[in-house]
């Protein structure tokens, strides 16, 4: 594998958890539902995969429970917001800080165990390609899942009967009520897919990224991935670049560091949140396009009058 | 079979005393149940947890210890919620003023005069202030987010105490060992008595009076509350947004930054790369539990004290993690959440006609 090659794995590898946990939460915000708790579904999912799959010893396993406890942590959401009209920022916190403790808890056991990694899936032929095979075509399932899924969200979301639904609750809850749609239940779908790719971005972090449990490991990747949101204006394209610059920031730095320029660890360490900071301040300078695009009922509670 | 909400009148009074006690009382009850399904003596648990903490003179002020950071810091997130400003970064503005606060023994370590101290509150207060004064700006100038911005200063003001620690301010007889150096005669908040409750524990009861009264019976205290109800009254009434959320930041973060170099000063002596258990996130939900009333804040953070203790205590006696201290909290403030809806709302179970012809 040539520098290059490696350069660009890790970019992608970074990429791939923001992308997954921001193009959920982008399908959740598009129906009106604002939910802080990426961060929680997302440690519970990299709990649940590796537990999983440390017990069953199988990796695919484990994915199918990352996404379970995504999803349950999701569910968990929707019920308090969505059937109890319960504070949507509130109770996202809640989310978050529940999640946080309890895969600390499930964790213990877990820590400092041998992980299960998931293995890259070749594609014959292309994976053998100078640079592009690797890169492209040497993945694991999870990163082939991150790119379909974010183009599906794209096409449902901009072509199809479901999305334009999904937005019409997003933009004005008593219209798409009036027109006989059944606004909660979208909301919990939209949740429960968002509880879906979060669970699917803690089991990469634990299953590919580092196969290992450590606790708090997700390190505010959820709150970024919220943040991506905002920056991407809620334009599923625009998640996915702005994933992979962030992740390409991100492993510049460590590369920086590698080349032999003194710079603190911990400065480093702390440039993704920097950077997220300059990149929401950045974007505000052309606030009418956020304003375009924010889902007019955005955190908003609706309760049916029947 | 379906659960409904039906819309109260008015707000009501009996829960929103109530609410908060049935949340207590489930996560106890939950408590319980996860005890018991660990193969434990539930009753015997929830004792170790809940009670044994209050019983003892040395527990007791222990919990006060405890208790203190999380009222400073609950008191001032109170005052941010009720203006409907989301300052979810009290972690880092504690981390922010215990390094301000900590510079002046850890630089001038000679320095020995009776106006060190207060010049060390107030550096502390100065620099949780600041850090929180970024995302203000950030959303006033901006328009950015401040849940977002408050959120990621945390890791960076956490960072910025690790370098600190491991590097300029690395006590140089210290072995190596990322800690700054003890502080030492005037440099440390003195007790109360001759136990371990600190100066910090009277200035948090002080705060909470003053914010009480502050929030009940002045102009401001008004202001903010209609900015957060009702922006757009407050808007043509003159009050200015901008203004509300400078202050409440400002307040939020200067009260979280106290309790941070109340801490480096006050239990821990020193800087440590970590100096506080997630204080800046329990005080979150201490604010909620408090019905984001100062008063009520307070016996919320008594409440939130013995779940720390109650997790150490069990860790000891029983065995178990003290991480589900972590996971009780987190409970506790889903079923808060979750009771919330029964003060706006009466809910009904049972089928859609049910419910239709009752109303008729």
């Amino acid at each position: 594998m040539t520098g290059l090659e490696a350069i660009l794995m890790t970019i992608i590898a970074a990429a791939t958890p923001l992308l997954l946990a921001a193009i959920g939460e982008l399908v959740a915000e598009r129906s009106g539902v604002l939910n802080l708790g990426v961060e929680g579904m997302m440690i519970m999912g990299a709990i649940g995969g590796f537990a999983a799959a440390y017990v069953s010893g199988s990796a695919m396993l484990g994915v199918a429970a990352a996404v379970g406890a995504g999803v349950g942590m999701s569910l968990l959401f929707a019920f308090l917001t969505q059937t109890l009209v319960s504070n949507q920022v509130a109770t996202g916190l809640a989310l978050t800080l529940f999640g946080l403790g309890l895969s600390g808890l499930i964790g213990e056991a877990f820590t400092g165990l041998p992980g299960v990694k998931l293995p890259p899936v070749h594609v014959p032929g292309l994976s053998d390609l100078p640079l592009v095979g690797p890169v492209l075509f040497g993945q694991d399932v999870i990163v082939y899942a991150s790119v379909a899924l974010t183009a599906l969200v794209a096409w449902v979301l901009a072509r199809t009967r479901i999305g334009l639904v999904i937005r019409a609750t997003g933009g004005n809850h008593h219209s798409a009520h009036a027109l006989g749609y059944n606004v909660i239940a979208v909301r919990y779908a939209c949740i429960a897919f968002g509880g879906a790719t979060a669970g699917l971005a803690g089991g990469y972090l634990s299953l590919a990224y580092t196969p290992q449990w450590i606790e708090n490991m997700t390190a505010g990747r959820g709150w970024i991935a919220l943040a991506l949101v905002v920056f991407s204006t809620w334009a599923p394209r625009r998640v996915a670049v702005g994933a992979y610059l962030f992740g390409t920031v991100w492993i510049m730095g460590l590369y920086v560091q590698g080349v032999g320029i003194d710079i603190a660890p911990q400065l480093l360490a702390s440039l993704p949140y920097l950077i997220t900071i300059a990149a929401l301040v950045a974007l505000s300078g052309n606030r009418l396009l956020t304003k375009v695009n924010t889902p007019a009922c955005l955190g908003q509670p609706f309760v049916p009058d029947r | 079979m379906r659960l409904m909400l039906e819309r109260r009148p008015e707000q009501s009074r009996t829960m929103t005393v109530g609410s908060p006690l049935i949340a207590v009382a489930i996560t106890v009850a939950a408590a319980g149940i996860v005890f018991h399904a660990r193969g434990l003596d539930p009753f015997h648990a929830l004792y170790v947890y809940f009670v044994e903490p209050v019983m003892s003179v040395w527990s007791l002020e222990e919990l006060v210890v405890k208790t203190a950071p999380l009222v400073l810091i609950g008191v001032g997130l109170a005052v941010c919620f009720r203006a409907n400003l989301w300052n979810i970064g009290a972690e880092g503005q504690l981390t922010a003023g215990a390094i301000t606060g900590a510079a002046i023994p850890i630089l001038a370590p000679e320095w020995q005069s009776p106006f060190a101290l207060p010049l060390m509150l107030l550096a502390g207060i100065a620099g949780g202030a600041a850090w929180a004064a970024v995302p203000a700006f950030l959303r006033n100038r901006f328009g950015v987010n401040e849940i977002l911005t408050s959120l990621m200063l945390v890791y960076v003001a956490q960072y910025l105490l690790d370098w600190l620690v491991r590097g300029p301010w690395r006590d140089p007889h210290g072995y190596n060992f990322p800690e700054s150096a003890s502080f030492e005669g005037w440099h440390v908040l003195p007790t109360l008595g001759d136990g371990r409750v600190h100066l910090g524990a009277a200035l948090a009861v002080v705060a909470v009076v003053v914010l009480f009264v502050f929030m009940s019976r002045t102009l401001k205290g008004f202001e903010i509350r209609v900015s957060g109800e009702a922006p757009r009254a407050g808007g043509f009434g003159g009050f200015s947004r901008p203004r509300t959320v400078w202050f409440c930041f400002a307040l939020s973060g200067g009260l979280a930054g106290l309790a941070g170099i109340c801490e480096a000063a006050g239990p821990i002596g020193q800087l440590q790369p970590i100096i506080s258990p997630g204080y800046g996130f329990t005080a979150i939900i201490v604010a909620f539990l408090g019905r984001l009333n100062p008063i009520v804040v307070l016996l919320a953070g008594v409440v939130l004290g013995i779940s720390y203790l109650g997790g150490e205590a069990a860790q000891v006696e029983l065995g178990i993690s003290d991480k589900t201290a972590q996971v009780f909290q987190g409970t506790l403030l889903f079923l808060i959440l979750a009771c919330d809806t029964l003060i706006r709302y009466r809910i009904r179970v049972g089928r859609r006609d049910d419910a239709a012809s009752a109303q008729a």
